[in-house]
């Protein structure tokens, strides 16, 4: 069991939690993420992990309420306790000095860019942040971003705040006005996001890595569900990733196999707001 | 017993082994429960009556584990039953695990002497019966132990791993196993169905050797969150064993490997049995299954899949195995059963492409194979049959061609030596890798196998542990 030490609510939909757990923490490096289960029965959610804190023993999630589960775990206190939680996951992101990097995060996937700014700058690179959101209530961290970033630019689909717009409009401007500028492109968020992101960078041959969040059982590599296509190979995100070169992404499929619970999921939140005391899903 | 017993030998006893009561096939391919109820007192009386005791049984010798077959068979003849548990326990940790799932038609019940004239004697019924004989009349009793200061780390809770942790905590060694997943049992749990092997049986096995002071620390995936150095150094265990299982579901590159509907057994089954996603969405992980369901592959796996697929509600259930029903190497009596639940074979047939509807399955492209000529070990591998292709309809493909090493343990610990694919490689004599003080056995070793052959190679390993850190055995 896992205390939650600190609960924040971003918006409706987005809230954190700051987790004890101090193997957790002390083992974790930037890029890896975490399983989670709430209660009995629960199905086994995979978050990546978007701030550590060795000291203190601690660990951060960003967690969006999309499906009924995540629904379900927003009632969650402080003081409460998490059933289980599995990880590191994965393969840490690689860390080195590129020079200058440009580190693209949208919605929820602003959380998990953040470790990885804060090693990239603490290894030497200059960094270029851009965040994205949909609206100005949505945004967080905007000044956790500001002090590990050398320029911060944030975005709102609705322009209530910042640039109005999508992220990769100051993505491909600041590409175009730094030719050979910017070594190194990271993108977290939406499939549909960082599809674009790659689709912006590929004409400037920019080296741009994503950290794709597939849909995952066990994350140990026993079961292939997080698979997905690099070109003509197959990947297990879980054991493999979750960092890829995102030139090599088959977006499409990969965007598919994140929906192919939909029917089942939509009649589960049904279910759970026909019987909202029986446990739903 | 009253009557005294006439000799017992070839002629004087029934021919015809005692028949399993089943649930009859139309109910329980719509259940998840047990498919065989288990032998009653006089049934297994009767089977074990069958038994001739032979001076030099060929049984024991044809058991992994060299279990002392007449010993308990007549234990259980003179409705002696705990010590027929005794006996059973030891040679064998789960013998109500191993009665169920060992497939004995290769292994004691191929060489039993009996069956060299009439039907041999149903020697993994008997074990059964004895087992849970004991299960269910509290005989499980946790041994005196003298603790010692030694500390042993375990990683996996599969079978291996149980046995492995179950020999050192005898010994007093302070043992602590480590699982990736939220619950112990490996394959057991994760993988055989309920139907074949109930959870609560497990679950009861688990629960003695938590008794016997073992600690099993679940949601821990050694070479992650620790790493064997680690363990080794720091948290001051003396010895490790490696027992993670295979791991790494194999696909065969394909065209629509991509599509939604397909998955690995290990998926499927994982979602069904672990997930409990038969009750979605009262629990909370969907599965995913269509309709008409295509099952790739012939072993065990592929036969709970298909047989899982049944009892979701498929319409079909098909099995494609591109070799005939001779070569399947599932247990006898899964086949079987999964004949008589209507699952349709198709034999010599190989799939050549997932056909796709929107991203979705809606077919699978499929070869006829012949056998072709023996090659040097005689064995006829299937060939194409030219212009044989043909379309079978189904919404969801399941692959059960079996598995690869699961990397995450080799490529964490500097020194452990691999084969060529990935296993780890041990000592036979003892289980221990190239390094010493660290021990591995089961699937993680051999590729997968079989359940009694990674509970014999747990105990060889704590013998080799025992030995190692200078302890009696
Ligand atoms: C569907 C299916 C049906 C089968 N049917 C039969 C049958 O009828 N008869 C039979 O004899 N055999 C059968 N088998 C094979 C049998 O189950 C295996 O051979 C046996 O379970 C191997 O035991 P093991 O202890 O090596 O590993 P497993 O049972 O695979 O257990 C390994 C455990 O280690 C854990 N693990 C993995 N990596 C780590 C890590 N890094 N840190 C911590 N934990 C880790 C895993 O989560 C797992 O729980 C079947 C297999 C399957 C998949
Ligand atoms: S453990 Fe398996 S091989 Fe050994 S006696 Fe029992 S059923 Fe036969
Ligand atoms: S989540 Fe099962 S293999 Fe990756």
């Amino acid at each position: 069991m896992y205390k939650i030490l600190k609960k924040q609510v971003f918006s409706p939909v987005t809230y954190l939690w700051e987790l004890e757990a101090p193997d957790l923490a002390r083992a974790c490096r930037p890029g890896h993420f975490v399983i989670v289960r709430h209660k009995e029965g629960g199905e086994r959610i995979p978050l990546t992990i978007a701030d550590f804190d060795r000291e203190r023993g601690t660990v951060t999630l960003v967690i969006q309420a999309v499906g009924a589960s995540t629904q379900e775990m927003m009632a969650f206190e402080e003081g409460d306790h998490l059933l289980n939680l599995v990880g590191p996951l994965g393969i840490e992101s690689h860390i080195q000095n590129y020079g200058a990097v440009v580190m693209v995060g949208g919605g929820l996937g602003v959380a998990p860019v953040f470790p990885q700014l804060r090693a990239l700058k603490e290894a030497g690179n200059r960094t270029i942040s851009i965040i994205g959101f949909r609206s100005k209530d949505l945004i967080f961290w905007e000044e956790k971003f500001r002090k590990y970033s050398d320029e911060l630019i944030i975005t709102t689909d609705d322009g209530t705040f910042g640039e109005k717009g999508l992220v990769i409009v100051p993505l491909k401007r600041l590409l175009e006005e730094r030719p050979g500028g910017i070594q190194m492109v990271t993108a977290i968020g939406p499939g549909i996001m960082m599809k674009a992101c790659c689709e912006t960078t590929r004409p400037f041959g920019v080296k741009t890595l994503v950290s794709l969040n597939t849909i995952m059982v066990d994350g140990t590599g026993m079961c292939g569900s997080c698979r997905v296509s690099l070109g003509k190979e197959v990947k297990f995100v879980c054991v493999d990733g979750p960092d890829f070169d995102g030139h090599l992404v088959n977006w499409d499929e990969l965007m598919r196999r994140q929906n192919r619970f939909r029917r089942e999921e939509a009649h589960s939140i049904e279910q759970c707001k026909l019987n909202p005391k029986g446990g739903g899903a | 017993m009253s009557e005294p017993k006439k000799p017992r030998n070839i002629t004087t006893i029934t021919p015809d082994r005692t028949k399993m009561p089943e649930q009859p096939p139309e109910e329980r391919r719509k259940n998840f429960k047990e498919v065989a109820l288990g032998f009653t007192e006089e049934q297994a009386a009767r089977e074990a009556d069958r038994c001739i005791q032979c001076k030099k049984p060929l049984c024991v010798p044809g058991c992994p584990v060299g279990i002392d077959i007449p010993g308990f068979i007549k234990a259980i003849a003179e409705k002696d039953y705990p010590r027929a548990y005794e006996i059973l326990l030891a040679s064998d940790l789960l013998p109500a695990v191993t009665g169920r799932v060992c497939p004995q038609e290769d292994q004691c019940e191929a060489t039993c002497i009996v069956g060299k004239k009439l039907e041999p004697v149903a020697i993994g019924r008997l074990e059964r019966f004895a087992a849970d004989y004991a299960l269910a009349h509290g005989l499980a009793r946790v041994p005196e132990i003298r603790k010692r200061p030694e500390k042993v780390a375990v990683i996996g809770s599969g079978p291996g791993g149980l046995t492995c942790a179950a020999d050192c905590a005898r010994a007093g060694l302070q043992v602590t196993v480590f699982e990736a997943l939220h619950v112990a049992g490996g394959v057991l749990k994760y993988g055989i169905p309920e139907f074949r092997l109930p959870n609560a049986i497990v679950d009861q096995e688990i629960a003695n050797l938590l008794k016997m002071g073992v600690e099993i620390k679940v949601d821990h995936i050694v070479g992650k969150i620790f790493t064997i150095p680690q363990l080794m150094g720091e948290m001051g265990f003396q010895a490790v064993f490696i027992a993670t299982g295979a791991g790494f579901p194999k696909f065969m590159g394909i065209n629509g490997e991509g599509l939604n509907g397909v998955m690995s057994a290990n998926e499927f089954l994982t979602r069904v049995n672990l997930m409990t996603g038969f009750e979605f969405p009262r629990t909370g992980t969907p599965v995913g299954m269509g309709k008409r369901v295509a099952t790739i592959g012939a072993g065990n796996t592929a036969m709970d899949s298909s047989r899982t697929a049944l009892r979701l509600g498929a319409e079909k259930s098909y099995i494609v195995y591109r070799r005939t029903e001779k070569e399947s190497p599932a247990r006898r009596e899964e086949l079987h059963h999964a004949i008589e639940e209507g699952v349709e074979f198709l034999w010599l047939n190989n799939p050549v492409e997932i056909l796709g509807v929107e991203g979705w399955v809606k077919g699978m492209r499929c070869i006829k194979m012949d056998l072709g000529e023996p090659d040097e070990s005689g064995r006829r591998s299937p060939v194409p049959v030219p212009g044989s292709e043909f379309e079978l309809e189904v919404d969801t493909v399941i692959y059960a061609l079996g598995t690869k090493a699961n990397p995450i343990i080799a490529s964490t610990t500097p020194g452990l030596k691999t084969n060529r694919w990935g296993y780890l490689e041990v000592d036979p004599e003892t289980q221990e890798t190239s390094i010493p003080g660290v021990f591995a056995g089961g699937d993680i070793v051999t590729g997968s196998a079989t359940v009694i052959l990674a509970m014999g190679a747990g105990r060889k390993a704590a013998k080799g542990i025992l030995k190692r850190l200078g302890i009696d055995g």
